[in-house]
């Protein structure tokens, strides 16, 4: 898929430029892009280096075993026909709790044992069940309490607030979850009254 | 403004929370850091080949293009039409969407009205496509069903709640 983009972008934009008649500044762009993607890189350096080690801590004092234990009436809600016990749940809300505080390297493991654990619940057939659909669906519409990437950015181009945006992420985020689990909700009971 | 003790408030519960767990919160600290610089290492590359490749496609002309199709529904709608590759660009590549942030930041600022819109949705939306790739894939899950739709209605109601909560919360 990255390749198609890659090459399609750098396509159209050579044809567009013929078009256009600014071929002077896409060649300038080839050089100024690199030299500017390093800059940026180095000035996200430092903010993403303190959310990584403070997120870290967090994780390690117990406060992502707390996010699970507030998720977990919510998540038993969400997956009503799960054994509140099982595997599957416990990967859920490890998942979920991860994603909240933004360490997506520790969430996409335990998604993958999540789903793996909702497939051998399905009978290990090969469409996804409606649980799979829930979770992700979760994990695409990405609630994170604290979006240090954005913040690094905003940052090192300058703003004066970089985590002003916070409550407009959480109520976005917010809402786009509650549309897809909505969608996922609809097309659920539509399929049930298929078979 | 009370907001303003949310971040250095988290960082203390995070200290607290170690050092009542007897965790060495220090050593935490690095650990984890080091693990940010990891990560770092490994977003340079694609961030490098992204950001020259939309730096083309903005200098060709090619992204005026769009934004100007878009512009009339943009204005109707009172959302930013310098967001709008963004957007599109959003569920299928997030190094691509990246590179399309720090291009709104760069011509508008990360304060202005589309700055801040762009910075919402980037925060509250994901790759859609890559996680449903990686979930599913990992799972040997073929038939996706319903995912694909439900996830980009959550992406597109992502965006326009950026715009809105923008306008109400920070204007």
């Amino acid at each position: 898929m990255m390749n198609y983009i890659f090459a399609g972008i750098i396509i159209i934009s050579l044809i567009c430029a013929f078009i256009t008649g600014k071929t002077q500044a896409l060649s300038e762009a080839v050089v100024n892009g690199a030299s500017e993607s390093v800059k940026l890189l180095m000035t996200m350096a430092g903010m993403l280096t303190l959310w990584s080690g403070i997120m870290e801590v967090a994780d390690r004092g117990g406060l992502t075993k707390l996010l699970c234990r507030i998720l977990s009436p919510v998540l038993n809600l969400l997956f009503k026909n799960i054994d509140k016990k099982s595997r599957a749940l416990k990967y859920i809300s490890m998942n979920v709790s991860a994603n909240l505080l933004g360490i997506g390297n520790a969430a996409t493991p335990f998604g993958i044992q999540a789903v793996k654990e909702l497939k051998k619940l399905n009978g290990e057939s090969a469409a996804a069940s409606d649980d799979m659909v829930v979770f992700v669906v979760m994990n695409t519409a990405s609630i994170q309490l604290i979006p240090t990437m954005v913040a690094a950015l905003r940052q090192s181009y300058g703003s004066s607030r970089p985590f002003s945006i916070l409550p407009c992420v959480w109520i976005s985020s917010a809402c786009a979850l509650a549309v897809g689990l909505f969608i996922a909700k609809i097309f659920k009971s539509r399929n049930k009254n298929d078979l | 403004m009370t907001f303003d003790f949310f971040i250095p408030g988290f960082i203390a519960t995070a200290v607290i929370f170690g050092l009542i767990k007897k965790v060495s919160v220090f050593d935490s600290f690095t650990a984890g850091a080091a693990q940010g610089l990891r990560t770092l290492y490994s977003l340079a590359p694609t961030l490098v080949g992204l950001i020259v490749a939309v730096n083309m496609f903005k200098s060709s002309g090619a992204s005026d293009l769009i934004c100007g199709a878009a512009s009339p529904l943009c204005e109707a709608l009172g959302f930013p039409k310098e967001i709008v590759p963004m957007v599109i660009l959003r569920p299928v590549s997030g190094g691509g969407s990246t590179a399309l942030l720090t291009e709104v930041y760069k011509d508008c600022g990360p304060d202005s009205f589309a700055g801040e819109v762009a910075s919402v949705l980037a925060g509250s939306t994901e790759t859609t496509f890559y996680a449903i790739a990686v979930y599913f894939g990992s799972a040997g899950i073929k038939k996706i069903r319903h995912t694909l739709f439900a996830a980009l209605a959550a992406d597109f109601t992502a965006a326009v709640m950026a715009a809105v909560t923008v306008k109400l919360i920070l204007n």
